[in-house]
C-alpha cells in the first residue's frame, strides 16, 4: 500500500514482553506476601497496614494500566507504514486526567492522616495510666530508664556520664528521685497498656524502629521526642537503629519484650535498687 | 530550503589549544567538558557501588582499592557516602543540565553562545575544583566521610571523635559541596539570562523545545536551592573548624566526653539540607523529562501531546518541589502536624507527574514509532519514571513511612525515579545528540545491546529492592549479621548484586561505542533524525558561532511532525511558511 521505509524492529515486540514480565513479576510478588512485614501488634499498626494496602491498591491500578498501556502503544504503533493520527492534544482529556489523579492522590493522603495521628498527636499527660519510659541512645547502644516507684525520673548531668562506672546516662545521685530509677539495656513493657517512650540521644542522631509496632522515630540530641504505643501481643521483638550513626550502625540493636502484667511487676522488682 | 537569516556579532574563534579546549568560553566545549567530568564521576560512582554489592555478599572478600583488602564497616559507609555524593552532584546535576544544557540550549534557541561566556567557563572550573576536593577525600588521613550524602549533624559536625572519616574527609566533602554550589549558582544565572535575553526572532517562550523548558525550570530551581545548601555548608564548616554551634546542641557526650557546644539544632541542618535536597531531585530529573519528551516526539513522528500542559506541569513540579522537603523528615522529630501538611503537598506533586506520563502515552498513541537507540532510552525513561514515581505515594504518607523509612524501599524508589530514569534521560540525550556534537553516528547495534542490558538490568536491581525494604532491610548497613530478621534476605540480596554486576559490565559496551564511534562512526550529516529544532539546521558539529553567521528566525513550534498537507513529515522551526512544501494532491 505505501512506499515509506518501514522502521519497525524487534524492539517493538521485545519491549512489551519485558514490560509484561516486569509487571507480572512485581504484582505476583506483592500478592504472594512473601516479603510482607510481620503482623502488627498494635491497633495503630493495623491502621497503618490498612492505609498501606489502600495505597497499594491505588498504586497497583495505576502501575498496571500505565505500564501495560505503554507496552500496548509501543507494540501497536510501531512503524508498519501507517499514517500518523495528527493531534496536538486535548484539553478536556487533560483536565479530566488531572482532576482524577488529584482526587485520588490527595484523597489518599488525607485518609492517611488518621493513621499518622495515632501515637504521634496527643495531649501531653492525657492518660493517667500511661507508662513512661525514657530511651537514651548513644554510639552504639540503647538504654531504657524506668522512673521507679516514685514515678519520677531523677536528674541527669552530662558531666557524670561514665559507662565504665556503670552510669551510662549520667544519673545525678544527689537527686533523691534518681535513687530508684531503673536503667536496663532492653525494653520491657506490659501487654495492653499505653506506653510513652521519651526518645533522647547523647551524641549523634539515632533511631528507634520496631517493625511489629509499625513505629519508627529518630532520637535527636538536644531534644526529647515522645511517641506512644499499646502492644497487644506478648512476645520478643527486635529493636534496631535506622539512622546512620557511625561505624557501628549496623550492629546497634536490642529487644522489646512485651510481657504480662505479672511478669512486668516481676521485671521491675528484679531490677529495683 | 534555506531560511531567512540575520547576523549577530560574535567573538572570533580562538586558535590556541589552551583557549580552544581547556579554558574555553565556547558553550559547546564547556558542555563537553561537563559531560566528560560526569562520565568520569559516573565510572567512579559505579565502581564504588559494585564494591558495596560485593561486600554485602562476601564481607570477608579481598577487594581492590581497599586499604588492607578487607572492607571495614567504616569503609563501607565511606563508599555509601561517596557513591551518593558523586552520583547526585557530579553526575545527575552535571550531565543533563550543565553538560547537554550548555551545549544545546543556545543552539536550540538560535543564539551564538551563552549570555556570559566567561562566567560559563568559571562555572565549569569551579565545579572541576569541587570534583577534585571530593575525590581527595579518599586519600586524606582516615579516608572519606561516613555520614552519607545527607551529612546529618551531629555525626558530620563533631569531627574526628564521631567516627573515622569525620575529620579531614568530612571537611573536604563540605568544601567540595560549597564549591559545587558556587559553580551551580553561576551556571543557573547564566542559563536564565540566556533563555530570557538570547532567543532568536520568533522564538517565543511557547515555541521553545521542551528540553529548553526543562533547563529553564531547572536553572530557576538551582538558583533558589544551591544558595541554601551553600549557607548550610558554610555553617557546618564553622561548627567543625572554629567551634560555633549552629547545628550542635548543649550536653553532647561522645565516648564519655562532654562536648563544648551549646544552643544549636540538628534539625536545622536537615531543614536547610532538604530545602535544597528535594528541589535537587527535580534538578536531576526535569532535564531528563525535557529530553524524553523531545526524543519521543521526534521518533514517533508526531507532535508532543499537550505541549502547554507539559510546560505547565514542569513549572508546577518546580514550584511544588519547594514545598515538600519535610517529607524526608517525617520521623525526624519534626512536629507531626507539619509532617501531615508536607504529606499532602507531596501527594499533590504526583498530579503534574501524572500529567506528564499521560501526555507521553498520548504522544505515542496513533504515532509511527522508529526504534532507534535514543527512542528506546526515552521509552525506557517513561517506564522507569512511572515505576519509581509510584513507590513515592507510599513514602509520601507519614503513617506508611513509619514502616518504610530508611529501608531499601526508599533506596529502590529514589534510584528508579531520580537515578536510573535520569540516567536514561542522559543516555537518550547522548545517543540523540552525539551525531551533532561529534559529527558521527554511534553504532546502533552496540547501542541496542547497551539499552537492553541496562533496561532489564536496572529493573532486576531495583524492583527486588522494594521487597528487601518491605522485608525489613535497612539501608546503610554494612552487614546483616547482627539483626536476626535480616538473615532471610540473602537470596534476594544475591540476586540484586549479580544483576548489578551484569548491568555495570554492560556499561563497557557504551564506553567502547562512545570512543570507537568518535573516530569510526559513519558521518552524521546535518539532520540524521529528520528533526525539527534549530540544532539540526546547522553543521555537525556546529561552527564556533553555531550557525556560520546565518542566524535563524523561527516561524512555528518545535514539534511539527506529520502535519497534514505537508510533503515532508517534519517542518523545521526556521522554515518560512511560504517555503513549506505541500503534499501533491491526488
Amino acid at each position: 500500500m505505501n512506499t515509506d521505509e518501514h522502521r519497525s524492529s524487534w524492539a517493538a515486540f521485545l519491549f512489551p514482553a519485558v514490560q509484561f514480565v516486569m509487571v507480572a513479576g512485581t504484582v505476583f510478588t506483592f500478592i504472594s506476601g512473601r516479603f510482607a512485614p510481620p503482623k502488627a501488634i498494635t491497633a495503630a499498626g493495623e491502621a497503618i497496614d490498612l492505609q498501606y494496602h489502600m495505597t497499594l491498591a491505588v498504586a497497583a491500578v495505576v502501575f498496571i494500566l500505565s505500564q501495560l498501556g505503554l507496552a500496548y502503544v509501543v507494540l501497536k504503533y510501531r512503524d508498519h507504514g501507517q499514517r500518523v493520527q495528527f493531534t496536538r492534544g486535548n484539553n478536556v482529556l487533560e483536565a479530566a486526567w488531572t482532576s482524577l489523579t488529584a482526587i485520588l492522590f490527595i484523597g489518599l493522603g488525607l485518609l492517611g492522616g488518621k493513621a499518622w495521628a495515632n501515637g504521634r498527636m496527643f495531649e501531653p499527660n492525657s492518660d493517667a495510666n500511661l507508662l513512661r519510659i525514657e530511651v537514651t541512645e548513644n554510639q552504639f547502644v540503647f538504654n531504657f530508664r524506668y522512673p521507679g516507684p516514685d514515678g519520677k525520673f531523677g536528674r541527669i548531668d552530662p558531666k557524670k556520664i561514665d559507662s565504665s562506672l556503670g552510669n551510662p546516662l549520667g544519673l545525678d545521685s544527689s537527686d533523691p528521685a534518681s535513687a530508684d530509677d531503673i536503667v536496663v539495656p532492653t525494653l520491657t513493657v506490659p501487654v495492653n497498656r499505653e506506653v510513652e517512650l521519651l526518645l533522647r540521644s547523647q551524641d549523634v542522631i539515632h533511631s528507634f524502629f520496631v517493625r511489629e509496632l509499625r513505629l519508627q522515630q529518630d532520637a535527636v540530641p538536644g531534644s526529647i521526642v515522645p511517641v506512644r504505643f499499646k502492644a497487644e501481643q506478648i512476645g520478643k521483638y527486635e529493636v534496631v537503629c535506622t539512622q546512620l550513626c557511625g561505624l557501628g550502625h549496623s550492629s546497634m540493636h536490642t529487644y522489646l519484650n512485651v510481657v504480662s502484667q505479672e511478669d512486668f511487676v516481676a521485671f521491675l522488682k528484679s531490677n529495683a535498687g | 530550503m534555506s531560511a531567512h537569516g540575520h547576523t549577530i556579532h560574535v567573538s572570533e574563534a580562538p586558535t590556541g589549544f589552551v583557549r580552544k579546549y581547556i579554558f574555553s568560553t565556547d558553550h559547546k566545549v564547556i558542555g563537553i567538558q561537563y559531560f566528560l567530568l560526569a562520565l568520569t564521576a559516573v565510572m567512579v560512582g559505579l565502581v564504588l557501588s559494585v564494591l558495596m554489592r560485593i561486600h554485602l555478599l562476601w564481607p570477608d572478600a579481598k577487594l581492590p582499592f581497599i586499604a588492607n583488602g578487607i572492607m571495614t564497616p567504616a569503609q563501607y559507609l565511606a563508599l555509601v557516602t561517596m557513591h551518593g555524593t558523586l552520583m547526585v552532584f557530579m553526575v545527575l546535576t552535571t550531565a543533563p543540565q550543565s553538560g547537554f544544557g550548555n551545549y544545546f540550549l543556545p543552539i536550540q534557541i538560535g543564539a551564538p553562545d551563552m549570555a556570559f561566556p566567561h562566567l560559563n567557563m568559571l562555572s565549569f572550573w569551579v565545579t572541576f575544583v569541587s570534583f577534585l576536593c571530593l575525590v581527595s577525600a579518599f586519600v586524606v588521613p582516615d579516608g572519606a566521610p561516613i555520614s552519607g550524602w545527607t551529612a546529618y549533624t551531629p555525626l558530620s559536625g563533631l569531627g574526628q571523635i564521631s567516627g573515622p572519616g569525620e575529620g579531614w574527609g568530612q571537611t573536604m566533602w563540605i568544601v567540595s559541596i560549597a564549591f559545587f554550589c558556587l559553580g551551580s549558582l553561576l551556571g543557573a544565572l547564566n542559563f536564565i539570562a540566556t533563555i530570557i535575553d538570547m532567543r532568536a526572532p520568533g522564538m517565543s517562550l511557547f515555541r521553545m523545545p521542551l528540553t529548553c523548558w526543562g533547563w529553564f525550570v531547572t536553572a530557576i530551581l538551582g538558583l533558589l536551592a544551591f544558595g541554601i545548601l551553600l549557607a548550610g555548608g558554610i555553617l557546618l564548616l564553622l561548627d567543625r573548624t572554629v567551634g560555633t554551634s549552629f547545628f550542635l546542641p548543649a550536653g553532647l557526650v561522645v565516648t564519655d566526653q562532654l562536648q563544648p557546644h551549646s544552643g544549636g539544632s540538628p534539625l536545622l541542618w536537615q531543614h536547610l539540607f532538604w530545602f535544597f535536597g528535594h528541589p535537587e531531585v527535580y534538578i536531576a530529573i526535569l532535564p531528563g523529562m525535557g529530553v524524553a519528551s523531545h526524543v519521543l516526539s521526534t521518533f514517533c513522528r508526531k507532535p508532543i501531546f499537550g505541549y502547554k500542559a507539559m510546560v505547565i506541569a514542569m513549572n508546577a513540579i518546580g514550584l511544588l518541589g519547594f514545598m515538600v522537603w519535610g517529607h524526608h523528615m517525617f520521623v525526624s522529630g519534626m512536629n507531626p502536624y507539619s509532617g501531615f501538611a508536607f504529606s499532602i503537598m507531596t501527594m499533590a506533586i504526583g498530579v503534574p507527574s501524572a500529567i506528564k506520563t499521560f501526555n507521553w502515552l498520548s504522544t505515542l498513541w496513533g504515532s509511527k514509532i522508529h526504534f532507534d537507540t535514543p527512542m528506546l532510552f526515552a521509552i525506557g525513561f517513561v517506564s522507569l519514571f512511572v515505576s519509581g514515581g509510584l513507590s513515592g505515594i507510599f513514602l509520601a504518607q507519614p503513617a506508611v513511612d513509619n514502616l518504610l523509612h530508611a529501608t531499601y524501599y526508599v533506596v529502590a524508589h529514589f534510584h528508579l525515579v531520580m537515578g536510573v530514569a535520569a540516567i536514561f534521560g542522559i543516555f537518550a540525550a547522548t545517543y540523540f545528540w552525539f551525531p551533532k556534537m561529534f559529527g558521527r553516528m554511534l553504532n546502533e547495534k552496540l547501542g541496542k545491546i547497551h539499552f537492553w542490558f541496562t533496561f532489564v538490568g536496572a529493573y532486576c536491581i531495583f524492583m527486588p529492592m522494594h521487597f528487601l525494604g518491605l522485608a525489613g532491610g535497612i539501608r546503610r548497613y554494612a552487614d546483616y549479621t547482627a539483626i536476626s530478621y535480616l538473615q532471610s534476605m540473602r537470596p534476594l540480596t544475591m540476586f540484586v548484586s549479580f544483576a548489578a554486576f551484569v548491568t555495570a559490565t554492560a556499561q563497557l559496551v557504551f564506553l567502547y561505542n562512545f570512543f570507537w564511534s568518535l573516530k569510526n562512526g559513519p558521518k552524521a550529516g546535518k539532520n540524521p533524525w529528520n528533526a525539527t529544532t534549530l540544532e539540526w539546521i546547522t553543521e555537525s558539529p556546529p561552527a564556533h558561532d553555531n550557525f556560520g553567521g546565518q542566524y535563524p528566525s523561527v516561524y512555528r513550534g518545535p514539534y511539527e511532525y506529520s502535519v497534514p498537507g505537508a510533503a515532508e513529515d517534519y517542518i523545521p522551526q526556521n522554515l518560512e511558511p511560504s517555503q513549506v512544501a505541500r503534499e501533491a494532491r491526488s
